[in-house]
């Protein structure tokens, strides 16, 4: 298939995709409609169950057992896909048409070599001879910037990092030269930073090789950052499409202007201009409302005329860019700000005393090494140093965010903290008592009530054998809290309504409950015996972006209530900074750098700050960031570097001393402190990493 | 991977030793009931004083137990109390015989069941793949002694095709070994060919197989190829722990029809308490169990790079 | 789901918990093979609880040897499946066999599995030693060819209905054992147990209450398996001679004692292995039917 003069690479028209299920047929894609140009990338962006992934089966013809593409065309360089024959269609895919896929290592076979599944793509399509596909597939590989090219071909999939093997799953997709690359989520397995380094990688492949991008993802931030323009779907349908510029500064329908006051971009700040959460949650395929399926969720429905029937896409007029398009009956009514009422603002809350102590606080595990070489050696036993020295402390009603990437040490903090690990050495006190050496059972019912978690995953969180009342009068019968049986039923019913969910849900099993459910019981749980700290594991992680914002809200909400102090761990500065007041930064188990969160923002920061505050994408066109992207991989936490941890990668390594020496903690301010070689007069001379440039029309607006 | 081995095949050797032990507690902790069992219920009591004097029972339990097992190690078993011959003597012509059956069952059962396990799982909730699970699960609910009678019913009774006896009287005969095979095969097959078809219906589910199909590879590579390599490692380790099952296999079907091989003389050493011979055949039998179940695990961790290469 | 679907008050728990039995009926009513299974089981049920109104004849009365399938007794009645070579009634003796089985079958699937879920849920949750010890134990049992087993333990402690009960609990629990140790593996690093471990519960209730109810899918399904594998067991021990004492009957000791006369009168045999195959079936058909409804939900 060659391309002529000027047609666009994919034009999708009226699409409707169906799957068909024991409970009927649910439509999955609705009148979708959609065209691509020639080195051109087009962001698809929604939240879970939108269909934007089913979009890209549909081109690829992939569509498995149940799903089916009931009417509307796909036509490739002009081409009607919906037509060919398998043979033909077999031809299409992985040379004119890639794929890159959300989890690498789950799209590359465990049990081949990677040098056998990058040569067959040439193979198969060019038949070119074995010899001539390893020299093109290394080459490849080093194109995609991977070191050592030879090394990888003959490894298998487990032996490559994350970072590694997306990269892998990219050069298989680009070694045909496709026109056109579909990206589902490729980089939502990953690390931040090295999130940042994919990222930059499929900007350059774009560049470099002209072809055309279909970037899926549920992150608005990554489609700003890379997409030219972008269509928001919600619930099967695309509900707003145009210019990235036009459509993420003048937002025109009701839920893409929802979904940006449910993400914490740099102007919001918990106190001063909280997140304005959407209200409800998705409809489910087959209960969708009639008219706007946006309807019973937005705050500008007018029954009897957004219920009528089927709102069509209309052109934005008067805006200066083409192309504008939005799913809303009223959009030239409403004025997209939402409504003032729901955004007031609250004044910060007061400190109280020191609730938690960290003291030079060291967490090592034993792994015992069985090869060979380790028994000879005599070296069979290694430690990994989990946590190294952290100091840091809490106070009452005080929020402290622990910030890092995977292996950087939080998770193992929580256990320690709870009391399910002990400590190896250091102190750790809450309320003045030692517990780092105390394990949760030896602990007082006291302290086991006063410490609680809330957990990362809503599907785990609970117990789905017993009803979500059980569950939580458990906590208050076991603290004694109330004897009486109607008295503790009572107080779950209270909590139920503190946590805005129907007192209904008292007999429901957990799997009747949406995620954001599920961890509204689960911050339920964690507060019914009133705890004096309260540690959060990404809460809010795995939910979407509009059922994040409403959960996060609701624990800043009972935490302001209850006084309680609050250790949020996260991998997202943009959340941290919305909600914390302190922030500790991590890196292969030590702190980076700690201090309030003003001074984390800005500088002088520490090189991974820097780096971390640099690749997370920010939903604003607005906001310029100084691009630093960092070499290579997280290092193992068993085999860390001897000096600095960050020195694999650090983009301001000095040399020697960086790798033979662990820095020490330049305090600055009383908070505020940097674990760096680096004087701290040089560090105060670097540039700010976000800038928001002042003609910015939404910080005008706010 | 080299320790590993060096573990699995430690761990044989502690399996055995143990088994050994058991057995030796189990069947000689009271000399007095060996002597009867030797001697007869109606020997006297100084003729059973004089034999255990003879065989060194008057000894430590521990001396005796090692010395037991030192003979066990160099292959020297008592003789049989029921044969009246050394136990080598029977156990290696039966253990022969068996092996026999056994390679001729797997020379069936493996291609059968891979075969149609691998039908079943490339196309999951096909009118083949139904077909054929319902089948293997029919075929599994008959027992051996069940399908036996069957089997005899209908080929020796009605059909009359095939004898009904294999007790090889007048030396090997191909047509006596039908039936035996036939009945192991039966109940054996459905039980592989489901773990074949859920291993290749899983993979196939599998975000790497997408990825095979999306790049434009045909069909069958993708299946041969990318499919096959991972699906068979499962029934790889099925096929290996299935000699266990067989050894339980073969001394129904060996009773049944009177074949004369490892099976019915472990059944008759029971039954006559013949106590050397059952200490022989149980441990010829661990040995076997234990030896196939190394070799699935070294076995399994070899075609598994994952494992092979961390 | 959404909450739309919940219109209960809190006062509804029955009805609650009725809905729920409700709807499992009818999604288990979506599989056929299921269904099949669960008629054929049923079926025995009835007939070893009704066994003295049904059966036509005493079971252990000679009253007319070799008589084919449809014989016409002398003294009124028909041996409609024929009798035995001791002239006892073929299908009254299947019928009160069909008690024998019914009773020891899931009595021994009972202990084995009562002995399993402790053992599994100490090695699984506990881990160290007690998971070592449990586990190399479970190891050594389960690396003996399973009749051989049974045969040298019945050969040794005799035969009798508790030996057999003991027999298999010993052979089996260490196979339930390694079921339970690995989906408690996988329940133990769930956040709802650790949820229960921060509120200081002790290891048996968590064990008992947090992780074991989430563990009834996989172990219900394996348990129809389990019994039919002990149903064949019975009928093993029962055709090698190694089964319960005559001459109460019981399905593998007909089979054994008539299968000499297999070549000349078939039905003897074929009758008591169609019994024995088709209960075995059932368990097999309803394990998969579970299964199949578990994998749906």
């Amino acid at each position: 298939m060659t391309a002529r003069g000027d047609t666009p690479i994919l034009e999708i028209e009226d699409l409707n995709i169906s799957y068909y299920t024991r409970a009927g047929e649910i439509p999955a894609v609705i009148d979708f409609t959609l065209t691509v140009d020639r080195s051109e990338t087009v962001g698809l962006v929604g939240e879970s169950g939108c269909g934007k992934s089913t979009v890209a089966w549909a081109i690829m013809q992939f569509m498995g057992n149940n799903g089916a593409i009931k009417s509307g065309s796909i036509k490739f360089i002009g081409h009607e896909l919906n037509d060919l024959s398998d043979e033909a269609l077999r031809q299409l895919r992985g040379s004119e048409i890639s794929m890159i896929y959300q989890e690498p290592f789950a799209a590359l076979n465990p049990s081949l070599t990677i040098a056998s599944q990058l040569m067959e793509v040439p193979i198969t399509h060019e038949q070119v001879s074995k010899k001539e596909a390893w020299e093109r597939c290394a080459q490849m590989l080093s194109d995609v910037h991977l070191p050592d090219p030879q090394r990888i071909m003959h490894a298998y999939p487990h032996q490559l990092s994350g970072g590694q093997q997306q990269r892998v799953v990219i050069s298989m997709a680009l070694l045909s030269n496709p026109s056109l690359l579909l990206l589902d989520e490729p980089t939502t397995a990953l690390d931040v930073t090295v999130e940042a380094g994919i990222v930059k990688l499929i900007a350059d492949i774009s560049k470099k090789f002209g072809t055309s991008q279909i970037y899926i993802s549920h992150n608005l931030g990554l489609i700003s950052e890379v997409c030219e323009r972008v269509y928001v779907m919600y619930s099967g349908e695309v509900v707003e499409q145009g210019s990235i510029n036009s459509v993420f500064t003048r937002p025109k329908h009701p839920y893409t202007q929802g979904l940006f006051g449910c993400i914490p971009l740099p102007p919001t700040d918990k106190n001063a201009a909280p997140l304005r959460p959407i209200k409800g949650q998705l409809p489910l395929p087959h209960k969708r409302p009639r008219g706007c399926n946006f309807g019973p969720r937005c705050d500008h429905f007018e029954a009897g005329r957004c219920d009528a029937r089927n709102v069509t896409m209309v052109p934005v007029a008067g805006s200066d860019v083409v192309d504008h398009r939005v799913r809303c009956l009223r959009w030239n009514e409403i004025d997209g700000r939402g409504p003032p009422a729901q955004a007031k603002a609250k004044p910060p809350i007061e400190l109280g005393e020191r609730v938690l102590e960290v003291k030079h606080m060291q967490k090592y595990y034993e792994v015992h090494d069985r090869t060979i070489a380790a028994f000879i050696s005599g070296q069979s036993i290694r430690f990994v140093k989990a946590n190294e020295a952290l100091d840091f402390d809490a106070r009452r009603g005080e929020t402290v965010a622990i910030v890092g990437e995977s292996g950087c040490g939080k998770s193992t903090f929580a256990k320690v903290l709870m009391g399910l690990e002990c400590s190896s050495a250091g102190e750790l006190r809450h309320e003045g008592l030692e517990i780092g050496n105390t394990l949760v059972n030896r602990r007082s019912s006291q302290q086991q009530n006063a410490l609680q978690m809330v957990f990362q995953n809503p599907n785990d969180t609970l117990n789905p054998s017993h009803t979500v009342g059980a569950q939580i009068a458990r906590v208050i019968e076991k603290f004694g809290i109330e004897k009486d049986k109607n008295k503790i039923r009572e107080r779950v019913l209270n909590l139920l309504d503190d946590v805005k969910l129907p007192r209904d849900f008292y007999f429901c099993r957990p799997r009747q409950l949406s995620g954001g459910q599920k961890q509204r019981v689960g911050i339920a749980r964690a507060f019914a015996g009133n705890p004096s700290l309260v540690i959060a594991d990404e809460p809010v992680s795995s939910l979407d972006v509009s059922v994040a914002a409403a959960v996060t809200e609701l624990l800043m909400e009972i935490q302001r209530e209850h006084q309680t102090t609050l250790l949020f761990i996260s991998h997202d500065l943009s959340v941290v900074r919305y909600l914390a007041d302190r922030i500790v930064v991590m890196y292969l188990g030590q702190i980076m750098e700690r201090g309030t969160t003003e001074e984390i923002f800005a500088p002088p920061y520490h090189p991974y700050t820097e780096a971390l505050l640099s690749a997370v994408p920010i939903a604003d066109p607005d906001i310029e960031k100084r691009e630093i992207v960092l070499e290579g991989d997280l290092p193992s936490a068993l085999d860390p570097p001897m000096g600095c941890p960050f020195v694999t990668r650090c983009p301001r390594k000095l040399g020697e001393i960086c790798e033979q020496e662990r820095p020490l903690m330049q305090s600055l301010s009383r908070e505020h402190a940097i674990a760096c070689h680096i004087p701290i007069e040089e560090l105060q001379h670097i540039e700010p990493v976000i800038s928001v440039s002042p003609a910015s029309e939404r910080l005008r607006a706010k | 991977m080299f320790v590993f081995i060096l573990k699995r095949i430690a761990f044989m050797f502690i399996t055995m030793v143990v088994v050994s032990v058991l057995l030796f507690l189990l069947l000689e902790i009271s000399p007095g009931s060996v002597a009867t069992k030797v001697l007869g219920p109606y020997s006297s009591e100084e003729q059973r004083n004089l034999w255990l004097e003879q065989h060194g029972y008057f000894e430590p339990i521990y001396v005796r137990y090692l010395s037991w097992l030192g003979n066990f190690v160099t292959g020297e078993f008592s003789e049989s109390i029921r044969f009246k011959v050394p136990v080598s003597e029977v156990l290696w012509p039966r253990l022969g015989n068996t092996a026999i059956l056994g390679i001729a069952v797997f020379a069936v059962m493996i291609p059968l069941s891979l075969v149609l396990g691998i039908l079943a799982g490339m196309r999951e909730g096909s009118k083949l793949d139904r077909t054929i699970s319902v089948t293997s699960i029919v075929t599994t609910s008959v027992p051996e002694f069940a399908s036996a009678v069957f089997l005899s019913a209908l080929f020796v009774f009605w059909l009359k095709w095939l004898p009904g006896t294999s007790g090889m009287a007048e030396g090997f005969n191909l047509k006596e070994l039908v039936l035996p095979v036939m009945v192991l095969v039966l109940y054996d097959f459905g039980y592989v060919a489901r773990m074949t078809r859920a291993s290749m219906a899983e993979v196939m589910t599998m975000p790497y197989i997408r990825t095979a199909v999306l790049k434009g590879l045909p069909y069958n590579k993708v299946i041969l190829k990318h499919a096959l390599r991972n699906a068979l490692i499962t029934p790889f380790t099925v096929i290996m722990l299935q000699i266990n099952w067989l050894l339980s296999g073969v001394i129904v079907v060996e009773f049944f029809f009177a074949y004369k091989g490892f099976g019915a003389l472990l059944l008759e050493a029971s039954l006559n308490q013949d106590i050397f011979l059952i200490e022989a055949c149980a441990m010829v039998a661990v040995f076997v169990a234990v030896a196939t179940q190394t070799i699935a695990d070294i076995g399994y961790t070899y075609l598994n790079p994952r494992i092979r290469f961390s | 789901m959404a909450n739309a679907t919940v219109t209960t008050t809190p006062e509804s728990t029955h009805w609650t918990a009725l809905k729920r039995a409700i709807r499992s009926f009818a999604l288990f009513r979506e599989s056929w093979i299921g269904m099949i299974g669960a008629a054929i089981i049923v079926f025995w049920i009835l007939v070893a609880i009704f066994a003295p109104l049904i059966s036509p004849f005493d079971p252990l009365a000679t009253l007319q040897p070799f008589a084919k399938p449809g014989t016409t007794f002398v003294k009124g009645g028909t041996f409609l499946l024929g009798t035995d070579h001791i002239g006892r009634d073929i299908l009254s003796r299947l019928i009160w066999g069909s008690r024998t089985v019914l009773i020891y079958a899931p009595l021994a699937t009972f202990t084995a599995y009562a002995v399993g879920i402790l053992m599994g849920l100490a090695a699984g949750y506990q881990r160290g030693w007690v998971d070592d010890v449990l586990s190399r134990i479970s190891d050594i049992v389960l690396s003996f060819p399973v009749l051989v087993l049974y045969i040298i333990i019945i050969a040794t402690i005799g035969a009798s209905g508790v030996n057999i009960i003991i027999a298999i609990t010993f052979a089996s629990a260490p196979g339930v054992m390694r079921i339970v140790r690995g989906l408690v593996l996988d329940l133990r690093s769930r956040d709802y147990v650790a949820a229960a471990q921060i509120r200081g519960e002790s290891a048996w209730y968590i064990m008992l209450v947090e992780i074991l109810p989430n563990a009834r899918g996989p172990l219900i399904v394996d348990a129809c398996l389990r019994m039919g594998y002990v149903i064949i067991t019975i009928g093993v021990l029962g055709f090698l001679g190694l089964g319960l004492p005559p001459p109460d009957p019981d399905w593998g000791g007909m089979i054994n004692e008539t299968r000499q006369m297999a070549m000349a009168f078939p039905h003897m045999a074929l009758f008591p292995c169609m019994a024995i195959s088709s209960l075995i079936l059932g368990f097999n058909l309803l394990a998969d039917g579970l299964r199949e409804i578990s994998l749906r939900d």
